[in-house]
Formats: structure tokens, C-alpha cells, sequence
């Protein structure tokens, strides 16, 4: 008896250690500027102060970015939805020479650091006409947004008996049409799942954002390149923004996270 | 139905396209762009600008003891949570999403909450005056500091990246048939005993997925270090972009990348290789 306490115990103070330096964030962004420098600070909110976070969108060049942000990653989420369910429906439903091969492919562009794509990828974007626009960012998102969607799809459309196609198939229904009428209905959910990921991987990504952009900044670009010159409130208000979506995001595909991080173990 | 052979081929050639495109040719690119001057000729000067550098063998180093701080960290952590998950039963699921919540937080934003925490006014030092340890603010981060900068990065990356391992091992662990440890507990096994002998060894797959993702994850490690030292305390990925953006030199950069990759490569080989023999010595 005394251990399941422990264990309740461990798992609050785990609950704690996550959440705590959200609230504080939180706390921060939604204070005035006297209480994000004050000294020494409580645990709780002084005040509730939209001052800072009013700051924060004022600042020129914060909605531009957003409005990146978000184009980017609706660019992300099509893009490798489009590219990704395709290959997951092959892999789910046709043993196929070259499946494995395939499958490795996918597995093995995770093992790549970002840096080794960024840095070619910004040269040549330069050369093509895409550098520092939302599509030259949304094709390198979506490379690594594309493995999850190929993977999640696959367990997805496995998880659907073919059975149901198949007897579309003798009621009529040609195979886009079964597709159609049949796979895609109950798929919606999980493909839903798998597109919202791809948002919030390029809703997050950083790195190769700031190297191939220059004015069309996405959101963590713009903080990133502005860190070093901006006043504190901006940066917290800016941090908060930015974890805000992706915490409503996971909410929503909480049911689907392991199927994301699971299909690594095969 | 004769042309249903070539369906798949259909359906993965947009996908493996793009991959071809946007994978294996800038890895190449990036080789060559490493190993070739301003003029195309082969040379080994990048390199050797990237050695000569001051920053590099500090880039090198902190990157190298940030992943071996980081990673071993998060696996015990992880691994404490998802064995702790199991010896819950009421209130599992907030718990599960509540662990998971990080996955959702940037890197950056992960940095910049940390940064709340231990700068000047922050509350680490509000904390550490409430205790009576200091009278005025410390500063932490600063270049006089890197080892204060050093544990806030770790700080940050546990907190924001544990989870990723935890997910991992908690989708193998369901993969484990209950019935193995039920079997160990009929033979008398302790709980300590089933998890070295029964659980431990066949969680190794997850285990090896998650060791090999963190590790080339932290090894890229950047916003974070960027949030909260900026450059004064250096890492690889990061003198990557300085030498790309500031100092607009394409054949370095890719150098720096070019390294971080070897390294990616050479971790993956070696928890290949020993976590193999260890497996097979299990059996």
C-alpha cells in the first residue's frame, strides 16, 4: 500500500517538473513590465497584465512571421500528407519487391542531421529562386515531416480490414472509388492526426528555418535572429506564444502518439 | 488486373522522388561543398579553417559532453517513468498526457523558458533569495560561467526532450506479452529481478530506437544553447549557422555539418554493435 503512494508521489513531482515552467512562462507573458524584472519574484502572478504580450505583437515584423509560420506549415502538412498516405496505402496493402529497401530509406533519412540538408539546401535555393520564401521552408520541413506520415499512414491503412475494400470492389465500386467511399472515411481521423504532427514539426523547426529565410522569417526564426537584441518581455512572450499552438495540437493527437513514436521500434 | 504489379511503384515514387531530391542529393552536396574551395578545386581547407578556429575545439567538446550528460539522463528518466506508469492505475491517462506534453514544445521555446528560470532576475534566484543562499541576483549565463550555461542546456533538454524516450519505451513495453514476467513472478522472481532479467532485455529494440534518435538529436543541439548562452557556450550545429549566416561562408558550415554527421554515424555503428552482443549474450 505504502508503494502505490510512492509511486502517486513520483508521478505528481513528475506532473510538476513538467507543467511548473510553463505556468512560470505563462506567468511572465501575461504580466506587466515592472513584474517581469521585478526582484526577487513569487511563484504566483502579481497581476494579470496583457502589457507584455501586447508588446510582443506590436513589435514590427511578429505578425509577418506568424502569418510564415502558419503558411509554411499548412505547406508541410499538404505536402507530406499527399506524398506520405500514398506510400503508407503501397506499404499497407502490396507486398511488393522493394518494400524493405523502401522502409529502410524512410527510417534512415531520421539518422541525418538537420544541418547536413540546411546548409546545401540554402545554396542551391539560392540558385533555383526559392531561397527565403515559405515553399523553399515547406520542402525542407516536409523531408522531415515525410517519414512519420509515411510510417503512421501505413499502420493506419493496416489497421483497416481489406476486406472492406475488397467487398466494395464486388458491390461495384472501382478501386479509387473503394478507396474513396470505404478506406477513406475511416482513415480521416488518423490522417487528421498524422497532418496535425507535420504542422507541429514545422510549426517548431528552427534551425533550417533561420538559414533559408532572410526577410520572410518564420515565427522561431524571427525570435531566434532577434534573441540577442530584444528585451526580455519580447522574448518570453514570444517563447509562450510559440508553445502555446503545440500544446493544443498534441492535445488533440494524444490518442495517436504512440502509433507516431511507436512505429520506430520496427 | 494485369497492370495491379506496378500500383505501389506508382504509389511510392512520388514520395521516394522527393526523398532522392531532398535527401540523399544535399547529403552529397554537402560532402562536396565541404571538400571543395571557392574555385571548385579539391582541397582540404575548410577543414582546416573549421580546426583553426577558436570556437571549434570548444564546439567539439561541449557538444560531445552535453550528449553524453544528456542522453543517459533521459534513458534513465524515461525508463523510471514508463516503469512508473505501470504501477499506476488511477489517473494513467492524465498522467500520460501530461508527461507527453513536451513533445509539442520547440527547442527554442524550450530555451527561452529555461531562460525565465536562470537569468539575473529569474526565479532560480528568487528561489535562492528566498532561502536566504544569496542576497542579490547571480548571473548565470554569462561567458564567465559556461558551466551555469552548461546545466541550464541540460535543464532544458531533459525537461523538453524525455519524452520523446518515454513514448518510445512505453510503445515497447505493450509489445511485451505480459505473460514473460507473469511466468518470472510464478518462479519467484523479486520485481527488481523481472525488470533486469525479463523486461530490461526485451526492451533492448526500444531502447537501442530511442539511444540512437536522442543521441543524433543532441548532437544537433542549437535553439536551446542559442536561448540561453548564445554563443558563449559553443556547439557544432550552432557554429554551423554562425559560420553560414554571419560570416556567409557555405564551404565551413558544411564542414561543421559534415562533422556532426560522422559523429551521428559513428554513435549509431557503435550502440549497434554492443547493444547486438549484448542482446545475444542475453539469449
Amino acid at each position: 500500500m505504502n508503494l502505490r503512494w510512492l509511486y502517486l508521489f513520483l508521478a505528481v513531482v513528475l506532473v510538476l517538473w513538467v507543467l511548473i515552467p510553463i505556468f512560470l512562462i505563462a506567468t511572465l507573458a501575461f504580466s506587466d513590465r515592472p513584474s517581469v524584472f521585478a526582484w526577487p519574484k513569487g511563484l504566483l502572478p502579481q497581476q494579470f497584465s496583457l502589457e507584455t504580450i501586447s508588446f510582443f505583437f506590436g513589435v514590427e515584423g511578429v505578425w509577418k512571421a506568424i502569418r510564415n509560420s502558419l503558411t509554411v506549415a499548412a505547406m508541410t502538412l499538404v505536402f507530406s500528407v499527399l506524398l506520405g498516405a500514398p506510400a503508407g496505402y503501397a506499404l499497407a496493402r502490396y507486398p511488393f519487391a522493394g518494400a524493405d529497401a523502401y522502409r529502410l530509406l524512410i527510417l534512415m533519412t531520421r539518422a541525418f542531421p538537420l544541418a547536413i540538408l540546411a546548409i546545401p539546401l540554402a545554396v542551391q535555393f539560392i540558385q533555383v529562386g526559392i531561397y527565403d520564401t515559405a515553399f523553399g521552408v515547406a520542402l525542407v520541413h516536409t523531408a522531415l515531416a515525410l517519414p512519420f506520415a509515411v510510417l503512421v499512414t501505413s499502420s493506419l491503412f493496416l489497421g483497416i480490414p481489406k476486406e472492406l475494400e475488397e467487398a466494395a470492389w464486388t458491390l461495384g465500386c472501382n478501386r479509387i472509388q473503394a478507396f474513396l467511399r470505404v478506406v477513406l472515411p475511416l482513415a480521416l481521423p488518423g490522417l487528421a492526426a498524422t497532418a496535425i504532427f507535420a504542422f507541429v514539426i514545422s510549426w517548431n523547426e528552427v534551425f533550417a528555418a533561420t538559414l533559408l529565410t532572410l526577410r520572410e522569417r518564420t515565427l522561431p526564426a524571427f525570435l531566434l535572429t532577434s534573441l540577442n537584441d530584444s528585451p526580455l518581455p519580447f522574448r518570453f512572450a514570444g517563447g509562450f506564444f510559440l508553445i502555446v499552438p503545440a500544446l493544443i495540437f498534441i492535445f488533440i493527437i494524444r490518442r495517436y502518439l504512440f502509433t507516431l513514436w511507436g512505429i520506430a521500434n520496427r | 488486373m494485369r497492370s495491379e504489379r506496378y500500383i505501389p511503384y506508382v504509389l511510392i515514387l512520388p514520395s521516394v522522388l522527393f526523398l532522392l531530391f531532398l535527401f540523399a542529393w544535399p547529403l552529397l552536396e554537402a560532402l562536396l561543398l565541404s571538400v571543395r574551395g571557392s574555385g571548385g578545386q579539391w582541397t582540404l581547407e575548410n577543414f582546416q579553417r573549421m580546426a583553426a578556429d577558436l570556437y571549434f575545439k570548444d564546439a567539439l567538446k561541449y557538444t560531445l559532453l552535453l550528449t553524453v550528460v544528456i542522453v543517459p539522463l533521459q534513458v534513465v528518466m524515461a525508463l523510471g517513468m514508463a516503469m512508473l506508469l505501470g504501477g499506476i492505475s488511477k489517473g494513467r491517462d492524465l498522467f500520460l498526457y501530461v508527461w507527453t506534453i513536451p513533445l509539442g514544445i520547440s527547442d527554442l521555446a524550450a530555451g527561452i523558458v529555461w531562460l525565465a528560470i536562470f537569468t539575473e532576475r529569474g526565479y532560480l534566484n528568487s528561489f535562492l533569495q528566498g532561502i536566504g543562499v544569496i542576497q542579490q541576483p547571480q548571473l548565470w549565463l554569462s561567458y564567465e560561467t559556461p558551466m551555469m550555461i552548461f546545466v541550464a542546456v541540460v535543464a532544458a533538454e531533459v525537461w523538453r526532450a524525455t519524452a520523446i524516450v518515454f513514448v518510445i519505451l512505453v510503445a515497447g513495453l505493450q509489445l511485451i506479452p505480459k505473460e514473460y514476467s507473469e511466468a518470472a513472478e510464478v518462479f519467484g522472481a523479486t520485481p527488481w529481478q523481472r525488470f533486469w532479467k525479463v523486461t530490461l532485455p526485451l526492451l533492448m529494440p526500444s531502447l537501442q530506437v530511442a539511444l540512437i534518435l536522442r543521441t543524433i538529436l543532441a548532437l544537433e543541439v542549437f535553439a536551446v544553447v542559442v536561448a540561453l548562452g548564445g554563443r558563449n557556450l559553443p556547439v557544432l550545429a550552432g557554429e554551423a549557422y554562425y559560420w553560414y549566416n554571419a560570416y556567409q561562408n557555405p564551404g565551413v558550415a558544411a564542414a561543421y555539418a559534415v562533422i556532426i554527421l560522422g559523429i551521428s554515424v559513428v554513435a549509431t555503428i557503435l550502440y549497434l554493435r554492443l547493444m547486438r552482443s549484448k542482446q545475444e549474450g542475453a539469449a
